[in-house]
C-alpha cells in the first residue's frame, strides 16, 4: 500500500513527470543526433553497462489529429499496429518477441503515438527484435476482423470508464478547457464504433512517415550501429511530410460543472489551459509549481489541505506543456461532504501564491530539490529514453539536459510571480466536481 | 546463477562479473539489524531502505490497518525532526521518499544521490526509536487514512471485491483482513493504538536495511554501524498467527456496486515458497503462470480474448513470495453478450486443457527465454533490484538464493506444469468473487444475470 503520490491519474502524468526532471549539467547525458536520409530525426545515448537495448520512435500521431467526427482514430491505429504486419500475424509477433525475451511498447497521447522495443542485444536476438519492429511501423495489416474484435473491447471500456468518478472528472476536465480544440475531445463508444479500416490505413498513411518521426535509441550499441538500425527504421516508412497543428487553444472563459455521482469521495479538478512546450516561461512555472503542489509531501497544497485538515489523501498541482497549450491543473479527492470547502482552500491557496509568490526559503527549497534530484532522474537507460524521445520529439534543444541546473538556478522569484499571472488568471479557472454534495 | 544467465552475462559484459559474483554483500550489526548492500556503480545515485518485519497480518481484530495508519504517523515528527521536516529533508537532499505496507511487511525508502545516504541512515535511525505520536497529528492523520480508504476500495468497485473475496477465501488467517482495515477500525483507532504498534516492533532486530547503488558496501556498513549501531535491540511480543483451515469446499460470493462491466475472479489455494531448494511446485505453478498469461499470445490472450473473444480480458496472478498461506488468482471480464458463468466456464476449460494434454516444449522454452531476459532488463532498475532482495528476505527466504530460485525455475518441465495444473485446481479450494454491476442512478438496469452457482 503506498503511501502517496502513485496516483491514478490519467494520461499525461508520465510526460509531466519528465519535464519536471531536474539537471544539473554535471551530470548530463551526452547525446549525438543527426537524420536520416529518409528524414527522420535521431537521438542515441551509448550506454555500455548492460547487454539490452531501447528504442523508442515517436511520431506527431496522438489524438489532437483525430477528425473531428473520428475521436479515437489515433488511438485505435496505434493499437493495432502490433496485431498482425507484414508476413506475421498478431500471433506470430507476440511469440517471436517471446521467443528473444524482447518487448514492444508504447501507445498514443493527446500528441505522440510511441513504439518501443526493448530487447537483448545479443545480434540474433536484436536482428529479430528490429524486424519486427520495422515491420509493425511500416506494414500493419489493420485485419478489418481485428478491427471489429478491438472496437468492442474499446467500446467496453469507455462504457466502464463513464462509471468511474475519477475518469468522468478527467474527461468533463478536458472538455471544460479545450471547448474548441482537439484536446477537449473524447472517444466515445460512438465515435469508436464509427471506425472504419479505411480511416486507419489512411491515418497511417498521412502521419506514420519519416518526416514525422523521432527515433530514439539508448543502450549497448555505437553510433555507427545506431546509424544503420535508423536507417533501416527510416527507410521502410513513406517519406511524407510534417502534419500541420490545429490553431492554437483559447485561454477560454473561466465555467463550474458540477457532475452527480454515487461515489463516497468528491473527484475536484481547477485548472485552465497554460502553456506549450518550450515556452520561456517554462522555468519560473517549474520552480513555482513545487511550492504550490508540485513537491510532493512538502507543498503549500499537501499542507493545507492534507496536512492541517487532512481534507484529502492526494493533492497536487502541475502544468502539463504539450505540443499546443497544455493544462495547467489542481487534483484532489474528498469526502463529498466537504468538497465545497476543499474547493475554498484550494483557491485559497492558490490566489495566495499568485499575490505572494514564493518566499526566499520556499525558492531556495524548490531549487535545491529540483537540481539535487537531477541524477535521479537519468539514472537507468528507461530514463535516459524516456528524456531523451522528449527532448527529440518536442524539438527542445540539446543542451536542455545540460542547462537545467542553471536555467533553475537562475529563477527569481518575482520571476515566478510574473509567470503566475501571465498564465492563471483566477477568473479563468475551469472546476469540475464529479460526486460533490 | 543459472548457467544460462551466467553464461550470457560472460559473453556479454564480462566486465560485470566482478561484482556479480561478490554481490550482494550482508553483515548483521550486535542490535540483530540486518544490512543488504547490492553495489550497482552505473550512476551516481543509491536507494536506501529499511524494512520492517510487520504487516497487516501481524494485527489482531479491532485494529485492523493499525500496521497502514502507522506507516503514516512515521513522518510526524521526533524530537529533532518536526512533523513533515523528513520529507522536507528528502527533498532537500535531491530526494525521493515514500513506504509501503504489506500484508506482510512494512517498509520506507528514499532514492538518492549517493551523497546523502548517511543524512537518510541518520533520518531513519532518528525514527526508528524517537518518534513523537503526538495524538494531535494522529488525529489529522486518521482522517487523511479513510479517505485514501475512499479512493482505494469504497469508491473502486473491483478493489472492493478483492477485498470481500479474500474475507470470504481466508476464515481465520489473518489475511482476511484489508491491508488499509475496516472502516469501522479506523473510526475506532486512537493514538494508543499506534504507540502500542510502535513499541512492540519498531526494533532493530525486526528490521533489516537494503541499499543498492554507487556506494561502497564496506561504507555503507560503517555508516550503519555509526547510526543504527546504538539502537538497543528487545525481544519481541510472540507472533500468534492463526493458521486458516482446510478449504473442504467451494466459496462464491457476489459484490453489488455501481460499474458497467461484471468481474470474476477464482482464487485457489495453493503452495507458496517456504524452502527454496526443497519444493518444486512453486515453480511449476509460476511456469504455468507464465505460459497462460506471459505475454499477449500466451493461451488466456490468445484463446479467450482473440479466438473465441468470451472475455474482454482475462489474466493469472500468482505471487510464491509471503509469509502466509498462497492463492492463486484467475479474473477476466466477460465479453459483451457473454456471461461470467461463460467465462467462468473458459477460464476452467483452459486449465483442463493443460490437465489433459499439457504444454508444449515451445510454450515451456519460451517461458524460460522471457525468464532469462527479464534478469538482464531488471538489472537497469536500482529500485526494482533492492524491492526484490526486500521482498524475498520478507518472507523469511534469503537473497542469496535468488540465482537458485532462477536455477529451479529454468529446471521445470512440461510434466511438472502439467501435474500441478491437475493437483490445485480442484473445488475444494475455490472461492469466486463477482462484481455485480449496478447502474450508477440505483435503478435497475437489467436483471441479475446468470452465475454459475
Amino acid at each position: 500500500m503506498i503511501r502517496s503520490f502513485f496516483r491514478p491519474l490519467f494520461r499525461l502524468l508520465t510526460a509531466f513527470l519528465i519535464l519536471l526532471a531536474a539537471l544539473p549539467a554535471a551530470a548530463g547525458v551526452a547525446i549525438e543526433h543527426w537524420t536520416t536520409a529518409a528524414g527522420a530525426k535521431v537521438q542515441f545515448v551509448e550506454s555500455r553497462g548492460l547487454p539490452m537495448l531501447d528504442i523508442q520512435v515517436d511520431f506527431a500521431a496522438g489524438s489532437m489529429f483525430d477528425p473531428a467526427n473520428k475521436s479515437g482514430l489515433a488511438a485505435r491505429t496505434r493499437a493495432l499496429l502490433d496485431l498482425g504486419a507484414g508476413a506475421r500475424d498478431e500471433t506470430a509477433i507476440a511469440e517471436e518477441l517471446a521467443d528473444i525475451g524482447a518487448q514492444l511498447g508504447g501507445g498514443a497521447d493527446t500528441d505522440r503515438a510511441s513504439v518501443s522495443l526493448r530487447t537483448l542485444s545479443a545480434p540474433d536476438k536484436q536482428a529479430v527484435g528490429i524486424d519486427i519492429l520495422r515491420s509493425v511501423l511500416a506494414q500493419p495489416r489493420f485485419d478489418a476482423l481485428i478491427l471489429e474484435r478491438e472496437k468492442e473491447r474499446t467500446i467496453a471500456g469507455l462504457k466502464e470508464a463513464m462509471t468511474r468518478p475519477g475518469s468522468i472528472a478527467g474527461k468533463a476536465f478536458w472538455a471544460a478547457l479545450y471547448p474548441d480544440h482537439p484536446y477537449g475531445r473524447q472517444a466515445t463508444p460512438e465515435s469508436v464504433a464509427a471506425l472504419s479500416r479505411a480511416d486507419l490505413v489512411a491515418f497511417h498513411a498521412r502521419h506514420y512517415t519519416a518526416a514525422n518521426a523521432s527515433i530514439t535509441l539508448v543502450g549497448d550499441l555505437s553510433r555507427a550501429q545506431a546509424e544503420q538500425i535508423a536507417e533501416q527504421i527510416s527507410a521502410s516508412l513513406p517519406p511524407g511530410a510534417a502534419v500541420p497543428l490545429p490553431a492554437a487553444p483559447a485561454v477560454g472563459a473561466g465555467s463550474s460543472t458540477a457532475i452527480a455521482h454515487p461515489a463516497t469521495q468528491a473527484h475536484i479538478y481547477l485548472g485552465l489551459p497554460a502553456i506549450e512546450r518550450g515556452n520561456p516561461d517554462f522555468f519560473p512555472l517549474l520552480v513555482g509549481n513545487y511550492t504550490l503542489g508540485g513537491g510532493g509531501f512538502v507543498s503549500r497544497l499537501m499542507k493545507e489541505v492534507r496536512d492541517k485538515r487532512g481534507y484529502a489523501y492526494s493533492v497536487y498541482s502541475y502544468f502539463a506543456p504539450l505540443k499546443q497549450a497544455g493544462p495547467f491543473q489542481i487534483g484532489l479527492q474528498t469526502k463529498r461532504s466537504q468538497a465545497s470547502e476543499a474547493i475554498k482552500l484550494s483557491r485559497q491557496v492558490l490566489e495566495r501564491f499568485l499575490v505572494e509568490g514564493p518566499s526566499e526559503e520556499e525558492l531556495a527549497a524548490a531549487k535545491a530539490n529540483l537540481t539535487g534530484s537531477f541524477p535521479l532522474r537519468l539514472d537507468s537507460n528507461r530514463k535516459i529514453l524516456d528524456n531523451v524521445a522528449v527532448i527529440g520529439f518536442y524539438g527542445l534543444p540539446f543542451d536542455y539536459l545540460d542547462r537545467y541546473q542553471e536555467r533553475v538556478n537562475a529563477v527569481t522569484a518575482a520571476e515566478v510571480k510574473a509567470a503566475f499571472a501571465r498564465h492563471i488568471q483566477p477568473k479563468a479557472l475551469r472546476i469540475v466536481t464529479v460526486a460533490a454534495d | 546463477m543459472p548457467m544460462r544467465l551466467q553464461l550470457l552475462i560472460v559473453l556479454l559484459c564480462p566486465w560485470l562479473i566482478g561484482t556479480a559474483l561478490a554481490n550482494p554483500y550482508e553483515t548483521t550489526l550486535a542490535n540483530g539489524l540486518r544490512i543488504i548492500v547490492k553495489e550497482d556503480h552505473r550512476a551516481p545515485t543509491a536507494v536506501h531502505m529499511v524494512w520492517y518485519r510487520i504487516g497487516s497480518m501481524d494485527e489482531t481484530d479491532g485494529t485492523s490497518g493499525v500496521a497502514h495508519v502507522f506507516e503514516h504517523m512515521m513522518f510526524k515528527g521526533t524530537p529533532s525532526v518536526g512533523p513533515g521536516e523528513f520529507s522536507q529533508r528528502v527533498a532537500a537532499a535531491g530526494g525521493r521518499d515514500n513506504a509501503f505496507t504489506s500484508r506482510d511487511y512494512t517498509a520506507y525508502f528514499q532514492q538518492i544521490p549517493k551523497e546523502k545516504l548517511e543524512e537518510m541512515m541518520q533520518l531513519e535511525a532518528d525514527r526508528m526509536h524517537h518518534l513523537n505520536l503526538d495524538p494531535k497529528e494522529f488525529e489529522q492523520e486518521i482522517k487523511v487514512v479513510m479517505e485514501e480508504r475512499r479512493m482505494r476500495t469504497d469508491d473502486n468497485p473491483q478493489a472492493k471485491l478483492f477485498e470481500q473475496m479474500n474475507a470470504v477465501g481466508f476464515l481465520a488467517h489473518p489475511y482476511r483482513r484489508p491491508i488499509i482495515g475496516w472502516m469501522s477500525d479506523l473510526e475506532n483507532m486512537t493514538a494508543a493504538d499506534t504507540r502500542a504498534w510502535y513499541d512492540a516492533w519498531y526494533v532493530p532486530n525486526n528490521a533489516y536495511l537494503v541499499i543498492s547503488g554507487d556506494v561502497d558496501h564496506k561504507e555503507v556498513f560503517a555508516l550503519a554501524q555509526k547510526h543504527y549501531g546504538p539502537l538497543a535491540e528487545r525481544p519481541l511480543p510472540p507472533r500468534r498467527a492463526t493458521a486458516e483451515p482446510l478449504q473442504e469446499g467451494p466459496r462464491h460470493i457476489t459484490v453489488k456496486a455501481p460499474a458497467e462491466l461484471p468481474v470474476l475472479i477464482m482464487g485457489y489455494k495453493v503452495p507458496v515458497l517456504r524452502d527454496i531448494d526443497k519444493d518444486s511446485d512453486p515453480y511449476a505453478l509460476q511456469m504455468l503462470a507464465a505460459i497462460l498469461d506471459g505475454h499477449d499470445a500466451a493461451r488466456f490472450n490468445k484463446k479467450l480474448v482473440r479466438e473465441d473473444k468470451v472475455a474482454l480480458s482475462a489474466g493469472i496472478d500468482y505471487d510464491a513470495i509471503a509469509r502466509g498461506p498462497g492463492m492463486l488468482y484467475l479474473h477476466g471480464t466477460p465479453s459483451a453478450g457473454k456471461t461470467v458463468a461463460d467465462l467462468e466456464a473458459a477460464l476452467r476449460a483452459e486449465i483442463e486443457r493443460v490437465r489433459r494434454d499439457g504444454v508444449s516444449a515451445a510454450e515451456l522454452k519460451r517461458a524460460k527465454a522471457q525468464l532469462v531476459a527479464s534478469e538482464v532488463y531488471k538489472l537497469d532498475s536500482l529500485f526494482g533490484q533492492a524491492m526484490e532482495i526486500g521482498q524475498i528476505e520478507s518472507a523469511g527466504l534469503s537473497h542469496r538464493q535468488i540465482d537458485r530460485m532462477l536455477e529451479k525455475l529454468q529446471a521445470v518441465s512440461a510434466a511438472d506444469v502439467q501435474a500441478v495444473a491437475g493437483k490445485y485446481f480442484t473445488d475444494d479450494a475455490l472461492t469466486v468473487g463477482v462484481l455485480d454491476p449496478q447502474p450508477l442512478d440505483g435503478k435497475p438496469r437489467r436483471p441479475a444475470f446468470p452465475t454459475r452457482h
